[in-house]
């Protein structure tokens, strides 16, 4: 007679990360992704796909770095006959090359004009922003505890801060009334409802420039941000992986320059992180750093990036690429200003459209408000008219949702990632849009 | 000032031990052929420097592979851009011919089932993520490679419960032994979620036998549990009995399609055989989808450079390159184990015999003042301080007998070799003559004794240990 046994189950295998969902990929986020993939908008093969605007990728000053390497090929082959090839392949200290960290560093000052000063032995490498964020995060917090994370944020948040480090995120409400700037009374208010709920709140990440608002953080800003994480005593990430795109140098304010004025006082609770990923167009080079005015952390952080090195002959590439200070002066200037110019375009292109976006300063989108087009002022209502940018504009935006902002209606969308003739198609699109709506209302 | 986590705190990252000793000191004092020949000879890394030259030569016949190039065009913008943490499909595909090669095509292995990661320390740390909670334990055979104390514990919260193997039977792993583990993780109240083998073994330099890996098979059907085989000396067998994959087991018993063939996981990496660490290439291959659709999700902590990824593809694809080098560097790896083997039999000791690897598993036991940890560490610090030797004491690797060491053969050139084995011999006649004279005033060219009585040590058995940087 045949016995029925129950069968285990997968996850008799597999822990409970593994099986989670933290991971964040079945959002809706990710279905643009997906329609766009399905369907990729291409001038001549395809001219009525989706276009990508949901990438927030710099491929605007890819030709400064070609030429560089046309003019400098021993960065990229160790030279004729590849002399420095072995001692390359075999460097694997986890301090990271030291010629690399010095040009990183001296990268980092000359994006913020001279006005922070950035000390190599403090930088420790990782394998981009996204290793760099989790691994603070397995430093400054215990599973169960909080970081403070203003809204709207970058989506990968969720993952990169809580999936593997159990921690969670409280969201420190901001909106447009003010222009999403933090205040201090969200801050409270964020505190005290991590209090309530008995979490113990280790620390504030901030992402400046932003992502997805694609400005700046004011000065008093982050005075009043460090002065919280002191009276709280607790720690302040200031991720400035688009510090380098800020179109003028000037309205670019980092934390460095804030805890240089303060001669370096409570300078311990503050850690930064930065990639080339944006500012450099390089993200498949997974080049990522801590920066961190705490010994302790960068000590611990050090060892810990044994899980996530960057490539050696990556290392040695940028060490060469950003330690010539003809090629970053011009490459840094040059970015700032393809980027402005790409924000002028497609800020002029929607306000003839009737659409309005929050003033910005930095980075590779600009968040757009949409609000006055939703049928109804809700979440349902901004991820209907999401769908419909999506299958029937075939435009793949971002909505504000998918960043936590507690406004419906906002949407980030990204100019750099493609070239003007798309951006233009784009713009058209939207334009078009906007008309059939107007005509169908009247 | 505000507090850091508990892993911050903690010791788990090992690198507080004194075990580091050996390391520091060889820093402040390296050897040099020219500039510094009294240094210390460093013979505690496991890396593999004999077969440069091949990947020189390719290099510069291939210039378009480090040039972004492929086949004449710049593909500079295409790599930048390449973040997919589904890794590069060229790659991939050359990644795991070149897997198959190593095991002479008796396996073949699948692109959808292999995930990238920074290395085999990620690799090993995310399966750890992927398979076990905080609180629950792999066991592991002693002795092992002392990275894993940090790599599968630290911020995993995973523990490591010891299979003891010892001398007796070449350490090799026992029924009886697999047995104790299991009520010693039941005594500390772990839940056993599988077993972590090395093989080739780091620090043994031995493939498993067949009996072994038999023996797994059973005991990881019988326990519902997983099975790791990190298989990042896959490359480096140099004689017989060759390497059998726990994969080539699993075919000849029919495993495929069973339960058992989702629990079994791979470990690889180039660090080894291809002498690339630096690069940070690993790999995870799983039979279970769930295990390759998390762990590809968590490769995103640690992704390979596309820049790397695309060098690497172009080499390897390169089979007339790969065939070569896979037996050429065996070739090498065999004339240098036998070298530092005869350097050591001149020296008065023996070796576990083996036939791989990148470092030879030495018995010192006759040397010792006695069958304890302590003396392993008197022998050990006598050889790094005045010997100028840095090779690795067992104890590190938690070996539990006293006198075993690890000693490398493929970082250095033969000449240095040659040195170190000299420096062994002279060591070993003096203390041999001391012992016989018992006398103090013997003077050895190349060896400056101590007292006994200075080198008092405590050992602790907590001290984690790292392992090579």
């Amino acid at each position: 007679m045949a016995i029925e046994i129950e069968q285990p189950s997968v996850s008799v295998g597999l822990s409970k990360v593994a099986v989670s969902e933290t991971h964040g990929e079945d959002s809706p986020y990710f279905a643009g992704w997906k329609a766009y993939d399905e369907n990729p908008y291409e001038e001549s093969t395809n001219p009525s796909g989706v276009i990508q605007m949901g990438l927030a990728e710099n491929q605007v000053s890819f030709d400064l770095l070609e030429e560089y390497l046309e003019q400098q090929p021993e960065a990229s082959t160790w030279g004729k006959g590849a002399p420095g090839f072995r001692e390359n392949a075999l460097f694997q200290d986890y301090h990271g090359l030291k010629s690399f960290r010095q040009a990183m560093a001296s990268f980092m000052e000359q994006i913020r004009g001279g006005r922070a000063k950035f000390d190599l032995n403090r930088i420790v490498v990782t394998a981009g922003a996204t290793a760099a964020n989790e691994l603070l995060t397995f430093i400054l917090a215990d599973p169960g505890d909080a970081l403070l994370v203003p809204t709207p944020y970058y989506p990968g948040f969720d993952r990169d801060l809580r999936w593997r480090t159990g921690i969670k995120i409280v969201p420190i409400h901001c909106d447009s009334s003010n222009n999403f700037q933090i205040t201090p009374q969200a801050l409270e208010a964020a505190y005290k409802e991590a209090e309530s709920k008995d979490v113990r709140v280790r620390g504030v990440l901030i992402t400046n420039p932003s992502n997805p608002l694609g400005a700046t953080i004011q000065r008093s800003v982050l005075e009043e941000l460090l002065d919280f994480a002191t009276r709280k005593n607790i720690h302040l990430v200031s991720d400035e992986i688009y510090s380098g795109s800020a179109f003028s140098s000037s309205e670019f304010v980092s934390i460095a320059e804030i805890l240089e004025a303060r001669q370096y006082k409570d300078s311990e609770r503050v850690h930064i992180v930065y990639s080339l990923s944006k500012d450099l167009g390089l993200p498949g080079f997974r080049v990522g750093t801590i920066y961190s005015y705490n010994d302790k952390v960068v000590t611990t952080a050090r060892r810990m990036s044994s899980f996530t090195l960057i490539s050696s002959q990556t290392q040695y590439l940028l060490a060469s690429m950003l330690s010539n200070k003809k090629f970053t002066e011009n490459y840094i200037k040059t970015n700032r200003e393809r980027l402005q110019k790409r924000y002028q375009m497609i800020i002029e292109g929607l306000r003839s459209a009737g659409i309005e976006c929050l003033k910005g300063n930095a980075g590779l989108f600009c968040w757009m408000n949409l609000s006055p087009l939703l049928e109804e002022q809700t979440r349902e209502g901004e991820l209907a008219l999401w769908d419909s940018m999506l299958h029937e504009v075939k435009l793949n935006i971002s909505p504000g949702s998918s960043c936590h902002c507690s406004e419906p209606g906002w949407f980030r969308v990204c100019f750099a990632n493609m070239s003007e003739q798309t951006l233009e198609v784009a713009l058209k699109r939207i334009h078009n849009f906007m008309q059939k709506r107007e005509r169908r209302r009247n | 000032m505000g507090l850091l986590s508990g892993k911050a705190t903690c010791n788990t990252h090992g690198q507080d031990s004194s075990y580091f000793l050996g390391w520091q000191e060889y820093e402040k004092n390296p050897y040099d052929e020219v500039q510094n020949p009294t240094g210390i000879i460093q013979m505690g890394l496991a890396e593999n420097q004999l077969s440069f030259d091949l990947l020189e030569s390719w290099l510069d016949r291939n210039p378009d592979a480090a040039g972004f190039k492929r086949d004449g065009q710049s593909i500079f913008r295409e790599l930048a851009l390449f973040q997919d943490y589904h890794g590069l499909p060229a790659f991939k595909k050359a990644l795991v011919e070149f897997m198959s090669e190593i095991r002479g095509n008796k396996v073949t292995f699948d692109t959808s089932k292999i995930v990238l990661t920074a290395g085999a320390t990620s690799a090993n740390e995310t399966l750890m993520f992927c398979l076990a909670e905080p609180g629950e334990a792999f066991l592991l055979p002693t002795p092992y490679y002392p990275g894993f104390d940090r790599d599968l514990k630290w911020r995993t919260g995973v523990e490591i419960v010891p299979i003891q193997c010892t001398s007796l039977n070449g350490f090799q792993i026992t029924e009886t032994a697999i047995e104790e583990a299991y009520q010693l993780a039941q005594k500390r109240h772990l839940k056993v979620k599988g077993v972590l083998v090395t093989n080739p073994s780091n620090p043994l330099g031995t493939t498993m036998s067949r009996n072994e890996l038999n023996l797994l098979v059973n005991i990881i059907t019988e326990k519902n549990i997983h099975l790791i085989s990190d298989e990042i000396y896959s490359g480096t067998v140099f004689s017989s009995p060759g390497f059998v994959s726990i994969m080539e087991i699993l075919k000849d018993r029919n495993c495929e399609n069973t339960q058992v063939w989702n629990r079994v996981h791979i470990v690889y990496s180039l660090s080894k055989d291809l002498g690339l660490p630096g690069f940070r290439v690993g790999a995870i291959y799983s039979n279970d989808d769930m295990v390759v659709a998390a762990a590809t999700k968590m490769s995103s902590f640690g992704l390979v450079s596309s820049q790397t990824q695309y060098l690497l593809s172009a080499l390897l694809s390169d089979k007339k390159f790969t065939q070569n080098y896979i037996s050429e560097n065996k070739k090498r790896l065999k004339q240098r184990h036998r070298k530092l083997v005869s350097g050591l039999e001149k020296a008065g000791i023996s070796c576990l015999k083996s036939n791989a690897g990148l470092f030879c598993w030495v018995d010192m036991r006759h040397l010792l003042r006695s069958n304890t940890f302590e003396a392993e560490m008197e022998l050990w610090k006598k050889i790094v301080y005045d010997v100028k030797l840095n090779i690795s004491p067992g104890s590190s690797c938690h070996c539990t007998e006293p006198g075993w060491f690890r000693v490398c053969f493929a970082n250095m050139s033969e000449d240095t070799l040659k040195l170190s084995m000299q420096r062994l011999k002279a060591f070993v006649d003096s203390i041999t003559t001391t012992l016989h004279n018992q006398s103090n005033h013997q003077s050895i060219k190349n060896s400056r004794r101590r007292s006994l009585t200075k080198w008092v040590f405590r050992l602790s058995f907590d001290d984690r240990v790292t392992g090579e940087r």
